[in-house]
């Protein structure tokens, strides 16, 4: 494994040096590269060499090497569960020294960090999915949480926010006050502050993991633009992300994991999108959208000038008279970028929408009224949330209660809970959807993202909904279970039942649908049939350009 | 080619899993253990406490606490709390006894009243925290203190005694005999009917069953836990009536709590009421509900102790609610809620009154039953955690 590493690493080097430095305006990164013959250790910023970590019975990490350059952008790749986010706590000092095998190296010394404090005091700052800023304690605090400017520990207040500014700048954030609190910051902007607190740890390796995964279009774009900047400085990154564009459009080097183990690392310019999913997965996927033949039916939902008000602010509407019709063994492609209410409209749809709703909702010729998911789930619909962790599952329940959890009435009797049927109906939901756990004991907390999208999946197939709301199904979610989940769709389509689907990613949205709605400010500015609809005139509907 | 579905690699995850299950079924054993080694240990230390006399006293004085930990159970595992039960206890148990002394009621509609009453705080509770949303520790917080006032006015300070022999009987009788044997043979004859009967369901729906032995190990373990227990309380006078009414409402809140739609809803809502929602689970009227459970074996526990001690104090049932939420905490109910038996409380409640006897028998000075309890409080919840995280780790 270190000696296909090493060598793709020299190709790399080679291959940079020839062709494409020269392009690169950055002359410290150069002037690294050219003292790296004589000083190979010191290249690197960081070296994790043979890690292996194992839990109780299983193998997390199986002797990984991971070789960063020092200044670069080093992406790394794999599907959940191939073990990054463990190699990454390994490297961040979550798992201390001695809990796994194998050695870090930092800039050519070998550490072993006891704690996260150990691996801060060493440069590296994990930035995790999760944002851990103090919502009510303003940016300046929350920048230096644990390590406030301080004499006698009496925080030294103008010194505090004086240093803040300077971070801020640093990061783009020259609009944001030191003094604002960070709940009124939006995610993309709070996003740019934990960047800022890592900095101002004096961190020179980042980690990111999965950064955008929350962010809008120009909060990525701005991300990305910060991230190219702090290159241009110096700083080293290590970006984690499952959306291959900014890969290329970032990393230089990527380097791909697979069940636990190393598959190899690359110069970004030697691999494509497919090329990396194929490394990914271990095989070619000739076909990431499994397309069938359709053959819609009558109108099932009809919903006819609906609209719906902020719960904090009950003059603006978050739905502005929106009608849209869908048919029976259909799909509806929600586009749209972040903020442009498409969650707002399928959780409203739902009776899960707090905001007072205008307008009429149609199910099968009949007006039906919603106030709430019960009333949403008696009519018909069933919605998969777009937060599973935290909307869709109860975590610490097993798989069975899971799925018979909207079902109870069914499955019972006198309000006593039918056992069998119950094991029937999960045993059933379990095979159908290929979901993969232990037992219908397990806990779903312990499953995968992919199958925990399942058991959310199985609850509302087993309400047999007319309607099925699906709000992004496939987010957190790699790209073999995907395919699983695309082509459960395209049976639930066949068998009848109407699917609206929300979704960030074009191609699954230009993959899937069958009409593709583009929401923006809360309205239906567009609606495509999917021959008609491209990347290009959904993106141009959706940011409000021409020809919309 | 035909795009193939990609198989994960699940086979590690299955077993790391399993040693989860394991564990999970070790922390229940862990409890008896625990009270095992206390029962020992008091017995090493002193003669008398292993004998069938104190045995039933010790039962005898778990049964109040007993009582409401069941229904402190489903309050915590809904993610609240109900502070009031002690005051709940002390006020109806007042009201039960001002009903017949003062006012000379016969039994039956003095109990009926007064679990009435208690059903009434309850919904109230509920509607506050339920409707309202005022926090549930608030809302049961201004009751303790509010009932507690309640009492004292009510019975302007004294103590209100006697009662009837007929309501002495709640709290103060034995059941003979034979009539314990008699009970005991119809219980184990239903346990052995319910066994064979689950496996014939289980074997109609074509789901695999454990082997006939075992299954049958199972039941006649319980079967001879039940001849043992009325065997050792035949050693004195008989099983005490409260431990009849302690273990009738255990079996009947596990049932609730294990097989009806409501249990299942309760639990959803404490491990993530976000998801209950989303799935359809009226989330305000099961919280009602368990408030008015929760008042309910409240007013029981106040008939209870009222009968035992034959007589209504101002002070009774103070701090109840603290023993209440030890003994679930102890039986292992988290207090983020989502987890949490009846029997874990049950068994909670026992280690508590096992301690509080066991250091009466010695002679240790009150003081010291203070410290050791709260001592063992900490203790059982850090064990708690500790297995937790190791779980994790």
């Amino acid at each position: 494994m270190t000696a296909t590493a090493e060598t793709t690493n020299a190709a790399v080097r080679g291959k940079e040096r020839g062709a494409s430095a020269p392009l690169r305006p950055w002359p410290r990164r150069t002037a690294v590269r050219g003292t790296e013959a004589r000083e190979a250790m010191h290249a690197y910023a960081l070296e994790m060499r043979n890690i292996t970590k194992t839990f109780p019975g299983v193998k997390a990490l199986d002797h990984v090497n991971l070789k960063v350059r020092k200044g670069e952008i080093h992406a790394l790749c794999g599907e959940n569960g191939a073990g990054k986010s463990t190699l990454m706590k390994v490297l961040s000092g979550f798992y201390p020294a001695g809990s796994y095998e194998g050695e870090i190296v930092i800039h050519g010394e070998v550490r072993r960090f006891q704690g996260i404090k150990d691996a801060e005091r060493a440069g590296i700052a994990i930035i995790h999915q999760e944002l851990a800023l103090v919502q009510g304690m303003s940016v300046a605090e929350n920048l230096f949480l644990g390590s406030e400017p301080a004499r006698y520990g009496i925080i030294d207040e103008p010194r505090l926010y004086a240093e803040a500014r300077r971070w801020l700048d640093l990061v783009g954030l020259s609009d944001v006050s030191p003094n604002t609190p960070v709940a009124q910051l939006g995610i993309g902007q709070q996003q740019l502050v934990e960047i800022a607190k890592a900095l101002a740890k004096r961190a020179d390796i980042l980690i990111l993991d999965e950064p955008t995964a929350a962010l809008t279009e120009s909060e990525v774009e701005r991300l990305l633009r910060l991230l190219e900047d702090l290159r241009a400085k110096g700083v080293t990154c290590i970006y984690i992300s499952h959306k291959l564009n900014e890969v290329f459009r970032l990393a230089d080097t990527i380097t791909v994991l697979r069940d636990g183990k190393t598959v190899g690392t690359y110069p970004a310019a030697e691999l494509d999108e497919n090329r990396v999913i194929a490394l990914m997965v271990g095989r070619e996927l000739t076909e990431r959208f499994p397309r069938v033949a359709r053959h819609p039916g009558d109108v099932v939902l009809s919903v006819r000038h609906f609209s719906v008000y902020d719960p904090h602010n009950p003059r603006k509407r978050v739905i502005d008279n929106v009608s849209f019709t869908v048919r029976k063994g259909e799909i509806v492609g929600i586009a749209g970028l972040m903020g442009a209410g498409r969650t707002e409209l399928v959780s409203s749809l739902f009776g899960a929408f707090p905001g007072r709703t205008e307008g009429e909702v149609v199910v099968e010729g009949t007006r039906v009224r919603i106030a709430s998911p019960r009333d949403a789930i008696a009519a018909g619909l069933a919605l998969v949330p777009e937060d599973r962790k935290q909307l869709g599952l109860v975590l610490g329940m097993d798989v069975k209660a899971n799925i018979s959890m909207a079902n109870l009435q069914r499955l019972s009797r006198y309000g006593v809970i039918n056992e069998n049927e119950e094991i029937r109906a999960a045993e059933t939901s379990v095979r159908e959807l290929r979901i993969k756990a232990a037992s219908l004991e397990t806990p779903v907390g312990a499953l995968s993202g992919g199958n925990q999208q399942k058991v959310v999946l199985g609850k509302w197939l087993l309400a047999k909904p007319k309607v099925l709301l699906l709000d992004e199904p496939t987010r957190g979610i790699d790209v073999g279970a995907k395919y699983e989940l695309y082509t459960l769709m395209n049976e639930l389509v066949r068998h009848g039942v109407a699917i609206v689907m929300v979704s960030s990613e074009l191609p699954e949205i230009l993959g899937m649908s069958d009409r593709i709605l583009v929401m923006r400010e809360g309205r239906i500015v567009a609606t495509f049939n999917r021959e008609d609809a491209t990347q290009e005139n959904i993106m141009l509907a959706a940011t409000g350009g021409v020809g919309a | 080619m035909k795009p193939s579905v990609p198989s994960q690699p699940l086979v590690q995850e299955r077993r790391s899993l399993r040693a989860l299950v394991g564990r999970f079924d070790l922390r229940a054993y862990t409890m008896i253990l625990a009270l095992v080694v206390i029962w020992v240990f008091f017995a090493l230390l002193n003669d008398a406490f292993l004998t069938p006399r104190n045995l039933s006293n010790l039962f005898l004085q778990m049964s109040v606490t007993a009582i409401l930990a069941i229904g402190m159970v489903f309050v915590i595992v809904a993610g609240h709390i109900d502070l009031s039960v002690g005051s709940i206890v002390g006020l109806t148990g007042g009201v039960a006894a001002i009903l017949q002394v003062w006012y000379g009621w016969p039994t039956l509609p003095v109990v009926v009243v007064t679990i009435l009453l208690g059903i009434v705080i309850g919904l109230v509770h509920g509607w506050w925290v339920a409707y309202q949303a005022v926090p549930a520790f608030i809302v049961t917080l201004g009751g303790m203190m509010a009932y507690r006032g309640i009492l004292m006015g009510i019975t302007k300070g004294q103590t209100v005694a006697p009662l009837e022999d007929s309501f002495k009987a709640i709290g103060q009788t034995y059941v003979p005999a034979t009539v314990g044997w008699m009970a005991a043979a119809a219980i184990v004859v239903l346990l052995y009917v319910a066994a064979f009967r689950r496996r014939a369901a289980r074997q109609r729906y074509g789901f695999a069953v454990p082997s006939l032995a075992a299954d049958m190990a199972k039941t006649t373990a319980i079967a001879a836990l039940v001849l043992l227990f009325v065997f050792l309380m035949n050693q004195y006078k008989g099983i005490p009536v409260p431990i009849v009414l302690v273990l009738a409402l255990a079996v009947l809140f596990t049932f609730l709590a294990r097989r009806t739609t409501f249990g299942r809803h309760v639990y959803a809502i404490g491990g993530n009421v976000e998801a209950a929602r989303l799935s359809g689970i009226p989330i305000r009227r099961r919280i009602l509900t368990v408030f008015v459970l929760s008042g309910m074996l409240a007013s029981l526990a106040g008939i209870v102790l009222t009968a035992r001690v034959n007589a209504a104090t101002i002070g009774a049932g103070t701090m109840y609610e603290l023993d209440a939420i030890a003994a679930c905490v102890i039986g292992g109910t988290s207090l983020m809620g989502g987890s949490g038996t009846i029997l874990g409380a049950v068994l909670g409640a026992l280690v508590m009154a096992s301690l509080d006897n066991g250091m009466s028998i010695m002679n240790l000075e009150t003081f010291w039953q203070y410290i050791v309890k709260g001592t063992i409080l900490v203790l059982a919840v850090w064990v708690d955690m500790y297995s937790r995280r190791r779980q994790k780790a």
